[in-house]
This record gives structure tokens, C-alpha cells and sequence, in this order.
């Protein structure tokens, strides 16, 4: 297993053989992106979600 | 279908006769951006030399897609572009005398007069000639993409700006080989390639934007 | 089954319902092994050390951003030609994801390009040619969101796309001509690492993640167009009804505690 991962410890790999900011950052931004959108998404889907269930819970109430 | 070409253009060219300020705009805006670009980057002439193939030809590019806005607006806006469509005759007829005329008013004295900003902008006598040689077969298919933009827009609220966001990304390939061509010839090369490719974008545009833009007006009018 | 099958909105809604959770799994399966790959194994390049690491990201994004703009082209396409409305609003759901793929694209290739040639932009052919499709997108959407009339809307984008798509080879080969042609060298990013296995696997295992993450992300956004469009259809009222019926269940419970 030791074999397998190329780094001997953490800071290391932190590190990034120096360009940890630029690997780092893209990598963050990058997650930072794909959640923004996936939140967005989900927003927009749970607002149908319940665009669909409001008459009938209308109705129900009534 | 080349009478009802005729008769759209002659009629195109009649209306704006009459109103010669609004044909006249873009152009006063071609020579206003392209005298202010000297003023934000410095008199120096060589830099000018170098900038001012690309400098003109972006300045007649915005020119042209500002004037485009209008191109359909007058007419869907007392419905005769709604009964131009629906006599039946052919949409793609139409959209290519629209566009023809546009050249005519704008493109046209773009061509005639950037070569005399190339003066201003110190550019050798091969360049002129190829500048005003590439505003030639560039300008028709600025006119020819925009015309879909303008089909597509057609009545939206933010039209103008809609239009040019729409329309800039495909008019950048006529922009590359136009202003290279001219980049080319000022550096002593031959620009029969650019010249090549810009006949060639001008060949497909006028078999394929008339249609295209027909089938714009039918989605906009539905 | 027939090509048409899976044609109906409705049925959609049931499937992608069920299919969801596995995309999900296969995103997050597919990334974890990818950047073990990428970021734990594979050797550092010679040339560029170990910022060359952002090309995990940087490629499958980039990949992707091409795939779903002609994607989103063709159903669009298949919409207007065919009048099949779930392929409309599949381009719709596309959009939104390709514009966020190309950004990505772009924002990380500044990142690459920064420590390799200095700067955070570089007019190089792809990344500006990256830079005009984020352009075509942001037009498409830009025209679909400013029309009202949803089939309006659609065929509109859907021409724009198509206009676009056939563009995309012209645009590309003008700006690939662009960059060689002025004087100076021809710049391009940092190249690639010659690639050694397990970079191409890391590659090949992001790849993999960016798809499922990618349909996932616009099957949720197609539910969701899906439902807002058939709102007053009776399969959608029924999905209603049930969730109202779950409701006062839950209420009258809730009355007895």
C-alpha cells in the first residue's frame, strides 16, 4: 500500500512539489463549482417539487 | 423569386433614403471608435501600424451588429414582415434581400471609407488595398450571421444587446482571416489563403443564412 | 421497445426516479478512484512536477464542455425537427452544466497554465477557442431565458445551437490558424506529460465521473423542467395528489400523538 501512493507524508503532498496553491486552488474551485451547480439544481427541482404538491395539498386541506 | 428579391431590396434602400440619419449611425460610430482607440493607446505610429488591421476590422464588425438590431424591427413592428411571411413567397427570398440591403447601408461605406483610416493609421498601400478587398467579402457575412441573430431576437426586450452576444462568437472566424489577411500583406507576406477562406465564408453564408434566417422569422412570428 | 419509448415525460420522471442514486454512486466511485489515481499515484512529470496534477480536472472538463454543447445541439435538433418535447427540454437541462464545464475548463487551465508558462492566460488556440464556446453557451442561454414562450424558446435555441454546432469546426480551425500565424513562436499551454498508465487511467477513471456526475446533475435538472412544463397534466396532478394524501397522513398522526 505504501508502495502505491507516491508521497512519504502528508505535508508532501500538501505541498505539491511547490505549486500546491495552483493545484489546491483549481482543485477547490473545481468543487466549489460542481457544488454550486448541483445546489442550484437540487433548488430548482425541490421548488418544482413543491409547486406540484401545493394544489393538491390545497385541495386536501380543504 | 429574383423579382421578389428586387422588389424587397429596391424597397429597403427607398425607406432608408428617406430617413438618412438612422442609415448613417453606424458609420459615425465606425469613426468614432476607431479614432478613440489612438487616444486610449498612445500616437506612437508603429504600435498603430500593428494594431490597426485588427483595430478596423473590429470596429466595423460592432458597427455592423449595431446597425442590425433594426433590420427586422420597423417591419415586425406594423406587421408587414408578419404578411410578408405568410403570402407564401419564399422566407429565404426575403431574409437574403433584407440582408443585401443591410450590406448596401452599412457594409458598403464601411468598405469605401476604412481605407482612409488606414491612412490615419499609417498602413502601407498593398494593406489598404487588401483592407478594403477583405471588408468586401467579410462585411456581406456579418451581415448575412447577423441577420439569423436578428430573426432570432426578433421583439425581445433586451434585442440589441441579445443580438451581438448571439452573433459575435460565429463572426469571429471572418474576423481572424480578414484582419490577418491584412496583418499579412503589412509584413510583406501574401494573404491568398485568408483572402481564400474569407470568399469561401462568404460562399457558405449566402447558400446557408437566408434559409436559416427564414426559419427564424416562421419560430419568431408563430 | 421503440425509440419513442422513453419518449413521454412521465415515464422519464418514473426511470430517472429510480436511476438517480446508482449515477450518484457511480460519481463518487468513479472520482474517488480517479484522484487516488491522479493525486496519490501517478508519478510527478518531469517538466512541469506536480502542477501538472490539474489536468485530472482540466481535460475531462474541457471534454465535456465540447460533448454537451453538441449534446444539447442535437436534441435540441431532434425537439424542433421531430416535435419529441422531452428532447427540448433535455437541451434546456444541458445548458446550464456545459456552461459550468467550460468555466471550469478555462478557470483551471489558468491555474495550469500559471506555474508552467507564467501567466494565468495565454491566447493559446484551445483555451481561446475554450473561451468562444463559453461564449456559445452563454448566447444560448441568454436567447432561451429572454423568450417567454417556452416553444418559442426551444426551436429559437435549438436553431441558435445547430448555427453553432456547425460553427464550432470553423471557429476552432480559424483560431488554430490564428495562434501559428502571427510572428512570434506558437504558443501553446503546457503540453500534456507524455503519458505514463496510471495518468491515463486517472484520466480515463475522472472521465468517467464527469459523465455520471453529468447526468446526474441534468436528470435532476430535467425532473425539475419537467415538472414545471407538465404542471397541468394528470399524471403530474396524481404525483401531487399522492404526496397531499402522504400529508394528511402524516398530519392526523401527528394530531393522535
Amino acid at each position: 500500500m505504501a508502495d502505491w501512493i507516491r508521497w512519504h507524508d502528508i505535508d508532501a503532498f500538501l505541498a505539491m512539489g511547490g505549486y500546491g496553491l495552483y493545484v489546491w486552488g483549481a482543485y477547490g474551485l473545481a468543487a466549489a463549482a460542481l457544488g454550486l451547480e448541483g445546489w442550484l439544481a437540487h433548488r430548482r427541482a425541490q421548488r418544482a417539487w413543491r409547486a406540484t404538491r401545493l394544489p393538491a395539498r390545497r385541495a386536501a386541506d380543504a | 423569386m429574383r423579382q421578389l428579391f428586387l422588389v424587397l431590396y429596391l424597397r429597403d434602400l427607398r425607406l432608408a433614403w428617406r430617413r438618412p440619419v438612422d442609415a448613417l449611425l453606424p458609420f459615425g460610430f465606425f469613426v468614432i471608435a476607431a479614432a478613440l482607440f489612438p487616444l486610449g493607446v498612445g500616437p506612437e505610429p508603429q504600435m498603430l501600424r500593428q494594431m490597426a488591421p485588427g483595430l478596423i476590422w473590429v470596429c466595423a464588425l460592432l458597427a455592423t451588429l449595431l446597425s442590425l438590431g433594426a433590420l427586422y424591427a420597423g417591419d415586425h413592428a406594423d406587421g408587414t414582415l408578419e404578411q410578408l411571411m405568410l403570402t407564401g413567397h419564399d422566407g429565404a427570398a426575403i431574409a437574403a434581400a433584407r440582408a443585401a440591403a443591410h450590406w448596401t447601408l452599412t457594409g458598403l461605406p464601411l468598405v469605401l471609407v476604412a481605407p482612409l483610416f488606414g491612412v490615419l493609421f499609417d498602413l502601407s498601400g498593398d494593406a489598404l488595398a487588401t483592407l478594403a478587398f477583405t471588408l468586401l467579402l467579410g462585411t456581406p457575412v456579418l451581415s448575412l450571421l447577423g441577420s439569423i441573430g436578428a430573426a432570432l431576437t426578433l421583439g425581445l426586450r433586451s434585442a440589441g444587446v441579445l443580438l451581438i452576444l448571439i452573433v459575435l462568437p460565429l463572426a469571429v472566424p471572418a474576423l481572424i482571416f480578414g484582419s490577418g489577411a491584412v496583418a499579412a500583406v503589412e509584413g510583406g507576406q501574401s494573404a491568398q489563403a485568408q483572402c481564400s477562406l474569407l470568399g469561401a465564408l462568404l460562399l457558405l453564408s449566402a447558400l446557408l443564412a437566408p434559409p436559416a434566417t427564414a426559419a427564424a422569422l416562421r419560430i419568431a412570428l408563430d | 421497445m421503440r425509440f419513442t419509448t422513453f419518449a413521454a415525460p412521465s415515464r422519464f420522471h418514473r426511470i430517472s426516479g429510480f436511476v438517480l442514486p446508482w449515477l450518484w454512486a457511480a460519481a463518487a466511485l468513479c472520482a474517488t478512484a480517479g484522484l487516488a489515481v491522479g493525486l496519490l499515484h501517478a508519478p510527478t512529470d518531469a517538466q512541469q512536477g506536480d502542477a501538472y496534477r490539474i489536468i485530472f480536472i482540466h481535460v475531462p472538463a474541457a471534454w465535456m464542455s465540447m460533448v454537451l454543447y453538441l449534446a444539447l445541439a442535437g436534441w435540441a435538433a431532434v425537439g424542433w425537427v421531430w416535435g419529441v418535447r422531452l428532447a427540448s427540454m433535455l437541451a434546456r437541462a444541458l445548458a446550464p452544466t456545459g456552461l459550468a464545464c467550460t468555466a471550469l475548463a478555462l478557470v483551471t487551465g489558468a491555474f495550469w497554465g500559471k506555474p508552467t508558462w507564467g501567466t494565468w492566460w495565454v491566447w493559446d488556440a484551445r483555451l481561446t477557442s475554450e473561451l468562444i464556446l463559453l461564449l456559445l453557451y452563454g448566447g444560448y442561454l441568454a436567447l432561451v431565458e429572454s423568450i417567454d414562450d417556452p416553444r418559442r424558446a426551444d426551436r429559437a435555441g435549438a436553431l441558435l445551437a445547430v448555427v453553432g454546432a456547425i460553427n464550432v469546426p470553423i471557429i476552432y480551425f480559424s483560431v488554430r490558424w490564428w495562434n501559428t500565424l502571427h510572428q512570434g513562436a506558437s504558443i501553446t499551454l503546457g503540453r500534456a506529460p507524455s503519458m505514463a498508465d496510471s495518468m491515463l487511467l486517472g484520466m480515463g477513471l475522472m472521465t468517467l465521473a464527469f459523465w455520471a456526475w453529468a447526468f446526474a446533475i441534468v436528470f435532476v435538472r430535467l425532473r425539475a423542467i419537467v415538472l414545471e412544463r407538465e404542471r397541468d397534466t394528470a399524471w403530474v396532478r396524481a404525483l401531487g395528489a399522492g404526496e397531499a394524501a402522504a400529508h394528511r397522513v402524516a398530519a392526523m398522526r401527528g394530531a393522535t400523538a
